[in-house]
């Protein structure tokens, strides 16, 4: 019976995963020992929260004008709220029974009277300022998730997690292992890939050197209803910036792409191209068909990227170019595919492990660590005799429990888990080392070999499982509330306690019977 | 073979020497603390930046230094990290804690500062460097360029995709195991099997940079205080844990007594710590764990012994049973000892550089660890029941 389960264990500890992979490839091993990166993100929720409240403001605005009820300004006030001020006070309830119907779920709604007007103050309730944050933080990450998908990174691990009291968790934690390029791999990740195709102000939009200029070309004021943005063409203007004026509301968006590939453009440089769905589609035909002539701003994080003429009417594919490598144009139709994130993302906290210091790292550990092994089995071996072969059964199998047991789960092996590993190791041996000194014991108070091998288990038997117990508590309190290193550890440790408790107790005394009853055994040699 | 005989030490009556010792020894650590003004905590904790740079050619520190102070906000501290034939260093800059800045800005600003010096040629350049990209980038580029025209050999594109991610695989890993991370110049790459064309393709689009970036990390403030934060509380927690187990185990007093002998391990080799100045990151937190771990279990075993006495010898002094368990397990707790710190010390002397202070924090834990257990636990034991609680309970579980 123990004996199949070693099988078992041993077979998950070097077996290969899958077809055409290494020996003991079950094993994951840790960032710190392959090398990849790991990231602290956290999502900027208040993002969210500000794009709504300013769609709602305009939503607002546009009511009021269809239902004809006079009023002076509606927008995003301070602290999560719309103001919507200056309603004539004559049709205050009317605005007022539109607002609660529409709002009244997600805002509460006051109004005062100043002057013979009315202003209306909505502002977020608490339970709802939670909830559109917790589902930013979801969307984030299932968007993170299909950026990962894509790239084709193996075992990535993504996780929602809260700072010290926050109210919410608003972080990710994200790690790849195996990543050999980790400032791309984290540009790809952590850019917002807003995407939106604008119209440039028709006349008089520039391109200008500087905000000034633009307003002053305006005559000083710029309409509401346009905004001036960055332009940055690296291809025409060599890293100099420029800026325009452009139309606030976007033709189309990233949300109407259906996906999007790397390509090239007409001068044959790497580009990305795009493809629109149906609905999109439509839309930006109308669009195009309408202002022949007029210059499309193609946005990408409030970046213009490029501003070409429209030529002709555009129907469901477009390009867009600049001075890409063809990584970057790779890598850009990759965000452009898996979708804007929802927010913007500050990075907490990177760690980048590269594949040649993973690789230090684990040919000096297991190196050093076989050296260790080695020297103890020697030395159980000098100064138990015979015994001494018995524990090093016991200290084999215990390791191969332990390894076979990650490889099943599919653990991942880390550095501070080789730390869980050579405590694991270090009780073992003091496991038999207990037991023999015991039995050494026993025989000197003038028991029979048999009688003294007994007594010496049955009473070591408390001593192990009380130390082994406590230790197991511990693990327990540093998995639960510890952070990634310290987990690791506790998984190992937990893991290898428990083979202990088998090894020592169980398979030791089995041998020692079976040794001893296959013959006569007058001195046992221990 | 048997090194050790029972033993008759009278242990416990030597309770004022180990005192001694241990307040020498938490001196020790006091005067390293004040000297150096505080533990050397990693970026973990503190916020930060690391970085390990392995260089073509022996590295100036002088030089790097220089060009680092350049606008740069605090000091960095530039250290060479493993052997010196590695051509090694580990630049460390530290962000005021508390001041939620973007932690990209630190790492930027140092790996523009270091291609600045020591990379100007190609500064804005369309070449790659060699020594810093990825899989994916060498993958496709030989592909799209297919240096050994392998299209005109009449291949499926499967093949030839094949082909060339094995090729770019096999380049890299030249890189990253055999060379460390670093490729002296594109004409080496025929050690990994690359032919005269691909060197030639190569060249066209990638160099060989006179650095590489083996590994960075950067935490912001925020993270680093939760991080502590985190750590402390799953260590107190466990230390709670273990006291109320061994409290229902044995007595209440024995509990405090093995919490109190690890306070007193874990303070002494922060001590050494704070000696050395080494650094206390993470991962050293997992070692003063383990070594938590051992101290224990070498508590208990000895524990373990005196209830078995306690029972056995009815008549005996409480102070005879703690010498008399501490003399009969003292063989085991030496051996087990020993041996594991063989393992350990191994560790230290082979374990390299980044286990470095992981290894010491068990080498200098399991000393410190071993001793606690003989001279501190069963002594507060004594103690307690001789002044506090005058009438031994002599029942224990």
């Amino acid at each position: 019976m123990v004996l199949v389960f070693m099988v078992i264990c041993v077979y998950y500890f070097v077996s290969p995963r899958g077809k055409g992979e290494s020996w003991m490839s079950r094993l994951n091993l840790g960032l710190d020992l392959k090398g990849g990166i790991h990231l602290v993100l956290k999502v900027v929720t208040d993002d969210a929260l500000n794009q709504e409240l300013a769609q709602d403001a305009e939503g607002i605005s546009q009511e009021l004008k269809s239902k004809n009820i006079p009023f002076t300004a509606s927008k995003k006030g301070n602290g999560f709220s719309v103001e919507t001020t200056g309603v004539d006070s004559a049709r205050a309830n009317e605005a007022r029974a539109y607002l609660e119907s529409t709002f009244g779920r997600r805002y509460s709604v006051r109004s005062a009277v100043a002057d013979g007007k009315t202003n209306f103050s909505m502002s977020f309730l608490g339970s709802y300022t939670r909830e559109l944050r917790e589902s930013t933080v979801r969307q984030a990450l299932e968007t993170i998730r299909r950026r990962v998908d894509d790239l084709g990174v193996t075992e990535p691990t993504l996780q929602i997690y809260g700072g010290s009291g926050e109210e919410i968790q608003d972080q990710i934690i994200v790690e790849l292992p195996g990543i050999d390029d980790p400032d791309r791999v984290k540009s790809i990740i952590a850019n917002t890939a807003q995407l939106e195709l604008r119209l440039v102000k028709k006349d008089q939009g520039g391109p200008f050197s500087s905000i000034e200029s633009a307003v002053q070309a305006n005559a000083g004021m710029i309409p509401s209803e346009y905004e001036i943005l960055p332009y940055r063409d690296d291809r025409e203007q060599q890293g100099k910036i420029e800026y325009l004026v452009v139309n606030k509301i976007p033709v189309i968006t990233g949300k109407d792409l259906k996906t999007a590939r790397r390509s090239t453009d007409s001068a044959g440089a790497p580009a990305v191209g795009f493809f629109l769905t149906s609905d999109g589609a439509q839309l930006f035909s109308r669009a195009t068909e309408q202002h022949v002539g007029e210059r499309l701003a193609i946005v990408l994080d409030d970046v213009v990227n490029s501003a070409p003429v429209i030529n002709e009417r555009i129907g469901a594919e477009g390009i867009i170019h600049g001075s890409f490598t063809v990584q970057q144009a790779e890598d850009l139709s990759l965000l452009l595919r898996s979708g804007a994130l929802p927010a913007s993302l500050v990075t907490l906290a990177q760690q980048s492990v590269g594949a040649s210091l993973g690789n230090d790292s684990i040919t000096s550990g297991i190196m050093a660590s076989m050296i260790g092994f080695g020297l103890i089995l020697v030395g159980m071996l000098v100064y138990y005799r015979s015994s001494g072969i018995n524990a090093i059964i016991c200290l084999l199998a215990n390791l191969f429990i332990l390894m076979g047991f990650m490889g099943a789960v599919g653990a991942t092996l880390t550095l501070p888990g080789i730390a869980g590993i050579i405590l694991t190791i270090g009780m073992a041996v003091d496991a038999n080392i207990l037991i023999f000194e015991r039995i050494r014991e026993e025989l000197r108070s003038g028991k029979t070999v048999r009688a003294a091998v007994d007594t010496g288990f049955s009473k070591v038997f408390w001593t192990i499982f009380d130390s082994n117990v406590t230790t197991l508590i511990a693990a327990a309190f540093l998995f639960q509330f510890g952070t990634g290193p310290i987990r690791g550890f506790a998984v190992t440790l937990t893991v290898g306690l428990l083979a202990n408790m088998f090894t020592a107790i169980y398979v030791s005394h089995r041998l020692f019977e079976w040794v001893l009853g296959t013959r006569r055994v007058e001195a046992l040699s221990i | 073979m048997e090194l050790f005989k029972q033993s008759s030490i009278n242990w416990i009556g030597k309770k004022w020497w180990f005192v001694a010792i241990s307040l020498f020894a938490f001196a020790i650590g006091v005067v390293g603390y004040l000297m150096h003004g505080g533990l050397n905590y990693g970026i973990d904790f503190t916020g930060g930046t690391l970085v390990q740079i392995k260089f073509k050619d022996r590295p100036d520190l002088d030089r790097i230094r220089a060009a680092m102070e350049q606008g740069a906000a605090s000091a960095p501290l530039i250290q060479t990290f493993g052997p010196v034939s590695e051509n090694t260093v580990q630049v460390r800059l530290q962000t005021a804690l508390g001041a939620e800045q973007r932690v990209e800005v630190g790492r930027e600003s140092l790996i523009a500062t270091l291609r600045k010096t020591y990379d100007p040629e190609h500064l804005g350049s369309q070449q790659t460097d060699l020594n810093a990209a990825g899989e994916d980038a060498l993958r496709r580029y030989l592909t799209d360029t297919d240096p050994d025209a392998l299209r005109t050999r009449n291949k499926t594109s499967q093949e030839i995709e094949n082909y060339y991610q094995n090729l770019a695989g096999s380049i890299l890993d030249y890189r990253n195991k055999t060379m460390g991370g670093l490729v002296p110049s594109l004409q080496s790459l025929k050690e990994a099997g690359a032919s005269d064309a691909v060197i030639a393709g190569l060249q066209k689009q990638f160099y060989t940079g006179p650095f590489a970036i083996k590994g960075l990390e950067s935490i912001g403030a925020v993270v680093g205080s939760d991080l502590r934060r985190r750590a402390g509380l799953a260590i107190g927690l466990s230390f709670l844990g273990m006291m109320v187990y061994i409290a229902i185990r044995f007595k209440p007093i024995y509990g405090v007594a093995a919490v109190v002998a690890l306070i007193h391990d874990v303070t002494i080799t922060l001590g050494f710590f704070a000696l050395t100045q080494k650094e206390i990151s993470l991962t050293v937190i997992a070692a003063l764990l383990t070594l938590v771990g051992y101290s224990v279990n070498d508590t208990i075993v000895i524990f373990d012994r005196v209830r078995e006495n306690l029972r056995l010898m009815r008549k005996e002094s409480l102070f005879n049973i703690l010498n008399l368990s501490i003399n009969q397990t003292l063989s085991r707790t030496i051996m087990t000892s020993g041996f594991t710190f063989l393992a350990v010390f191994s560790l230290f002397l082979f374990g390299g550089e980044v286990l470095n202070g992981f290894s010491f924090a068990l080498t200098v834990g399991i000393i410190i660890g071993s001793y606690s257990t003989i001279a501190l636990a069963s002594t507060i034991v004594e103690w307690w029941y001789r002044t506090i609680e005058q009438k031994p309970k002599r029942q224990v579980a």
